[in-house]
Parts: C-alpha cells; sequence; structure tokens
C-alpha cells in the first residue's frame, strides 16, 4: 500500500467531508477519494409517516436548499392525491424555487468561493473568507450578502419565514400573494440584476488568471443531465430529462421524470456514505455525467430570458461543444442567477400570479408519486409509496450532489494529479483540490440524506500504509 | 480590543441553523469588528483552536465521530450553545432511533441500489445506535430552540453573550420556531 494524504475536513464548503490522496512510490498521487462521512436515513425514518407530513419533514434534509425539497416532495405527494395543481400555484411555487436558486448559488460563489477567488489559492488561510473578502473588497462581499438576502426575502415572503417554510403542500401552495407583497419583490429587481452584472463583469474579467485550474479543475469529458421546458429552455420546476454527451449532441431527449429507474442506476462504495448514480444503459463503468449549473447551461437550447441568453452566448464561445472543466460551474451559476432574477420579475409581471386559487384538495388517490425538479445542484427526486392508510411505505430519494459523485472523484484526483507531489506538499496545493469540490458546490447534509455527514480530511499515507501527512477539521 | 473567539460547528444537522445564522445579512459582517471566527464551516482552520470563548454547535450527536468532535469541543471550549433543535432535542435525526441502525443501513445500501453494492464501512464514522441532544453527551451552558432559531433569535443570543450576559431566551423563540 502507497503513502496517502488525508485532507479533513474539507473547508468552506456545505457539510462533512475528507479527502485521502494515494501515492506511489515515486510520491506521485495515483488515486484519490472524496469520503462523505454523514449518513441521517431518511428513506427509512419516514416510514410509517403520514405522506402528507413529506414536505415538511423532507425540507428538513438540507437547510440551504429546503425549497426543492418541499417542491419534489409536494410534487410526490399531487401525484398520490392524483391531481393537478392550479396553475398559479405551478407558478408561484417556481418564483420560490427560482429566489432559492438566487439565494444558494449566492452562497456558493461568495461566502464558499469568491475566498480563493479574489484573495487567491494561495492565500493566508487565516484570512482567505468572506471576512477577508470584506476587507479588501467590501462592494463585492456586500454584493453577495445582498443576493442571497433577496433570495431570501423572496421565500419569506411567500412562505412566511426563510428557512424550512411550510407553505408548499400537497395540491399547491398554502396562500396566494398579495399584490403589496409582489410590489415588494419587484421593487428588489433592478439592484439584484445590478449587483449580479457587476460580479458577472468582474468574474469575466478574473478568468484569464485561472488557466492553469481551468485545465486541471474536472476538466475531462462526460455526460450532462437535468431538466429543460418544452422549447428546451432553462427549467427547474417541471420538464423533461435532457442528456447530451462532451460534443454537446443529445443522447437522450423529452423523458417523462416519472421514468427515471430507466435511465439512473445507483451503486455504493464501501468509504463514503454517499452512493454513486450513473446512466443505466451505459452501465456503472462508464454511465458517467454531470447535473447542476454547468450541466444544464449545457443541455438547454436557451435560457429563455433576455440578459441570461446574451451571457449564455458568450459562455458557449468558451469551446465547441460542451463546457467541460468544472471550473466553469462559477461562471454558469452567476448565469443562473441573473436568470432566476430576470425569470422570477417574468412571472410576477403576469397578473394571473395574484389568483387566489392556489391549492387543489383530495383524497390519496394512488399508492405510489414521483416528484422531480432541479435543485440548485441538479435534478432533485423524491419517490414514495404509501399503503391504505395513507402511511408511507418506502421512499428513495436521489440527491443532486449525489449524481456528481462519480464526477468529484475524478476531478480531485485530476488536481491532485497536477498538483499535488508527495515529497513537497503546500497548503495552497491542497486548497486547490478542496476548491474542485468547492466548484460543484456539494450539499452533503443532502447528499446524504440517507444517513450520514460529510467531515472533510485529507491523508497522505505511504506506500508502506505510513502515514505521511494529514490535514483535517473535525 | 481583543475580539472574542467565536467558533461555529456541525454535527448531524441540516445546515439550516447556519444558514440562518448567515441570514443575519450585513449584521454579520458587522460583527467580524467584535468576533474573530476561529473555526467554521465558512473558515480554512482544519483544527479545533484550544481556546474558544464561544462555540455554537448545531446538529444532534449522531456518529463516533460527533462523539468524539462534541467531547473535544466541549474541553476545548468556555461557553457552548446549542443552536436549533437537532442539538437541543435530537429532533429530525432522531427520528431513526425506533429503527436499527442496521435496517438504516439495509433500505439505503442494499435495497435502493441498482447493482450488488457494499455497505460503507472504511473511513466512514459508525453510526451511533442511538441518535442523542448535545446535552445527553457533554454540558450545555445556553440552549437556543428553533428549526431553526430566527436569524434576530441568534443575533440577540450572540448579542447578550458579548456584553457578558447570560441570554434568557424565555419567549424570544420556541421549538419548531
Ligand atoms: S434544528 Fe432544524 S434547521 Fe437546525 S439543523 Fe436541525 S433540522 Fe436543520
Amino acid at each position: 500500500m502507497g503513502r496517502q494524504i488525508l485532507i479533513d475536513p474539507v473547508t468552506r464548503l456545505e457539510g462533512h467531508a475528507k479527502i485521502t490522496l494515494h501515492l506511489d512510490d515515486q510520491g506521485a498521487v495515483e488515486a484519490a477519494q472524496f469520503h462523505v462521512t454523514q449518513l441521517r436515513g431518511f428513506e427509512k425514518f419516514c416510514e410509517g409517516r403520514r405522506f402528507l407530513e413529506m414536505p415538511y419533514l423532507m425540507s428538513r434534509i438540507c437547510g440551504i436548499c429546503p425549497v426543492s425539497h418541499l417542491i419534489a416532495s409536494a410534487k410526490a405527494c399531487d401525484a398520490i392525491l392524483a391531481v393537478s395543481i392550479p396553475e398559479t400555484a405551478a407558478q408561484l411555487r417556481r418564483v420560490m424555487n427560482l429566489a432559492q436558486v438566487v439565494q444558494s448559488h449566492a452562497l456558493s460563489f461568495f461566502y464558499l468561493s469568491s475566498p480563493d477567488l479574489l484573495l487567491g489559492m494561495d492565500a493566508d488561510p487565516v484570512k482567505r473568507h468572506l471576512f477577508g473578502v470584506a476587507e479588501t473588497h467590501p462592494m463585492l462581499a456586500r454584493d453577495g450578502v445582498g443576493l442571497r438576502q433577496f433570495g431570501q426575502q423572496i421565500i419569506e415572503t411567500l412562505g412566511g419565514r426563510r428557512i424550512h417554510p411550510g407553505w408548499v403542500i400537497p395540491g399547491g401552495v398554502a396562500g396566494p400573494l398579495s399584490t403589496e407583497n409582489r410590489d415588494r419583490i419587484l421593487a428588489g429587481i433592478p439592484e439584484a440584476l445590478n449587483r449580479t452584472q457587476r460580479t458577472l463583469d468582474w468574474f469575466k474579467r478574473t478568468i484569464e488568471t485561472f488557466r492553469e485550474e481551468i485545465r486541471t479543475f474536472a476538466n475531462f469529458p462526460s455526460m450532462f443531465l437535468g431538466l429543460v421546458g418544452a422549447e428546451g429552455e432553462l427549467e427547474t420546476y417541471d420538464g423533461r430529462l435532457r442528456i447530451v454527451d462532451e460534443s454537446g449532441s443529445i443522447v437522450q431527449d423529452g423523458i417523462d421524470p416519472l421514468r427515471y429507474a430507466e435511465f439512473i442506476g445507483e451503486a455504493a462504495e464501501p468509504w463514503t456514505y454517499m452512493k454513486f448514480p450513473y446512466y443505466k444503459p451505459a452501465g456503472r463503468e462508464h454511465g458517467f455525467y454531470r447535473v447542476g449549473p454547468l450541466a444544464r447551461l449545457n443541455i438547454v437550447t436557451r435560457c429563455g430570458t433576455a440578459r441570461a441568453d446574451q451571457e449564455l452566448a458568450e459562455f458557449r464561445e468558451l469551446r465547441r461543444g460542451a463546457i467541460l472543466s468544472s471550473f466553469h460551474y462559477h461562471y454558469a451559476r452567476l448565469i443562473e442567477i441573473l436568470h432566476g432574477i430576470e425569470k422570477i420579475e417574468e412571472l410576477l409581471s403576469n397578473p394571473k400570479i395574484l389568483s387566489k386559487d392556489v391549492r387543489a384538495v383530495a383524497e390519496a388517490n394512488r399508492r405510489e408519486g414521483i416528484g422531480v425538479a432541479e435543485a440548485p445542484r441538479g435534478t432533485l427526486i423524491h419517490h414514495y409509496e404509501i399503503d391504505d392508510e395513507g402511511l408511507i411505505t418506502w421512499a428513495n430519494l436521489i440527491i443532486a450532489t449525489g449524481h456528481n459523485n462519480l464526477a468529484m472523484n475524478r476531478g480531485i484526483l485530476q488536481a491532485a494529479r497536477h498538483y499535488v507531489s508527495g515529497n513537497h506538499v503546500s497548503e495552497g496545493m491542497l486548497n486547490r483540490v478542496e476548491a474542485v469540490i468547492r466548484t460543484f458546490d456539494p450539499c452533503l447534509s443532502c447528499s446524504t440524506h440517507a444517513l450520514g455527514q460529510m467531515p472533510f480530511k485529507i491523508q497522505i499515507i505511504g506506500r508502506d500504509g505510513v502515514l505521511v501527512r494529514e490535514l483535517r477539521r473535525d | 480590543m481583543n475580539r472574542v473567539r467565536l467558533a461555529t460547528v456541525w454535527l448531524d444537522g441540516c445546515s439550516g441553523c447556519h444558514m440562518s445564522l448567515l441570514d443575519m445579512d450585513e449584521r454579520l459582517l458587522d460583527l467580524a469588528d467584535r468576533v474573530e471566527l476561529v473555526y467554521s464551516p465558512l473558515v480554512d482552520h482544519k483544527e479545533y483552536p484550544e481556546d474558544v470563548d464561544l462555540v455554537l454547535v448545531e446538529g444532534s450527536v449522531s456518529s463516533e465521530e460527533d462523539l468524539h468532535k462534541i467531547r473535544k469541543i466541549r474541553r476545548q471550549s468556555k461557553i457552548l450553545i446549542s443552536l436549533g433543535d437537532c442539538a437541543v432535542t435530537g429532533n429530525v435525526p432522531a427520528m431513526r432511533n425506533p429503527f436499527k441502525t442496521a435496517e438504516v443501513l439495509r433500505r439505503v445500501y442494499v435495497e435502493n441500489v441498482s447493482v450488488e453494492s457494499p455497505t460503507p464501512n472504511q473511513v466512514v464514522p459508525a453510526l451511533l445506535a442511538r441518535v442523542r441532544p448535545v446535552h445527553e453527551v457533554v454540558p450545555v451552558d445556553v440552549f437556543v430552540p428553533g428549526c431553526p432559531p430566527s436569524a434576530d433569535t441568534i443575533f440577540w443570543t450572540l448579542t447578550e453573550l458579548l456584553e457578558g450576559r447570560r441570554p434568557d431566551l424565555t419567549g424570544k423563540t420556541r421549538f419548531g420556531a
């Protein structure tokens, strides 16, 4: 057995994880593992509970993207009720999901990754955080805080609270939107657009200085998967699954997400609680794909809003075919923030959004329901079965971050091979390995919904089995 | 002025309590003048420091690793705050307590996979048979219920502690708030 480097925990990450790098005799990295160390058991402990309770319970999978869980769960419950919910309810859910995309992307970009981008991958770790950014780049830090706040306030305005609002319910939403609240949200749009545009302009100027990272941060061919709307546009609430390959060619299109189990398989490894979904038709070895902002911008025909489409056109000039470097998840995230704000404005500008008809009422009419939506981090699937009493007997959840598990593992291997040599390991090198994970913005309380938690640890262990170096947070 | 050394940790929670902390928005940046964040998912310190003044703990104690962490945290911190219902009561993570961990693992890694797979048992910490609230494992100084407690509640609690007072949260928050 070779030497290992252990990074524990991976910091500036939404959850608990460690990384092990395995070195050969020459000190070159030959394997890398990303360990998620939390497991929580939602798929099991929901058993015996009433299905109507699920959105409220399942949103506790994740405090960062609770709205996506509320929505996927409520959609699975809509299917059990066998109702089609009022159009306004669907649009209001859509607004809330977009608001969450904005706030969650802002968290990832500004709070977690901007310290690497602004202060540098090799900056003093003692200063390499949001507060350090606030000292040197106060405007950017305040834009980040402001954008996250913009999204969170919309969620609060609609649902009464920022985190775990109980407002998205089976059959629709709990209450209509008032004119006053609509206007309050609309009033915040221009500033949010300015903040986003300012950041995008800065980011595009800065990209040049990250050429090496772009080349080595999970930059490889893969398929990309996500939902698209009827016209192939960017869609986070509904739609059909589309899969493209690295050339950008469509592999599958128009798949009803209810058929997910035909296309997505799940496997596990002994060294992580996070499972490994794969594209079933290609098999476990080759069925490797990515989801989330980068994937969505790779699969869509267009965003469907003016400014975001302009940015998308520029984004696509980066490469012919699909954009392959995971570093560009950051870029894609900013374009999605822009799209989210524009789309919220569009949806709220339709007078029908104020309709009082926001809920369909029914009893359970089916024994099974599947709900699918795009969470900030990718495609999210909730699947439930109930008994005659309406009590849950079985649940399966496929969480956005999980889809990227194979890509994250290969990504850290690629970056570690490039940056890390066991004979001389610097903090900045290891920070780059962590930064690869940050591009994916994994949400680890989510991905280990099953029953777990993800601490971050990097271990360097020698062939003789001796621990060379360990970086950990516990 | 010496800044107060603040830490925030995640045990088994959903990160919602941490998100509520961030919901202080600009107040968070302003707080930077008075506190130094010495350990947190938001900063890069890999080791829990020796001499922490205040620590906010989110989540319950669910794995061997949580157990190890919380003991160390208690030893190395002056004031320990149980933040949110998971830390205070066990809340959602403790809902697995009526089931055996083997049943939970079986659902996830045996029933809900498409190809035969191993059940994780290397590197990852073992799950405890019973999820426990923080105060069952180590003494807790301040309890802040809520799922999550609101940003205002967290801000008020922190401000009181920074002023050297023990916050009385009666009427300020509640379970599930
Ligand atoms: S108390 Fe609620 S918000 Fe906080 S970690 Fe637990 S489930 Fe999440």
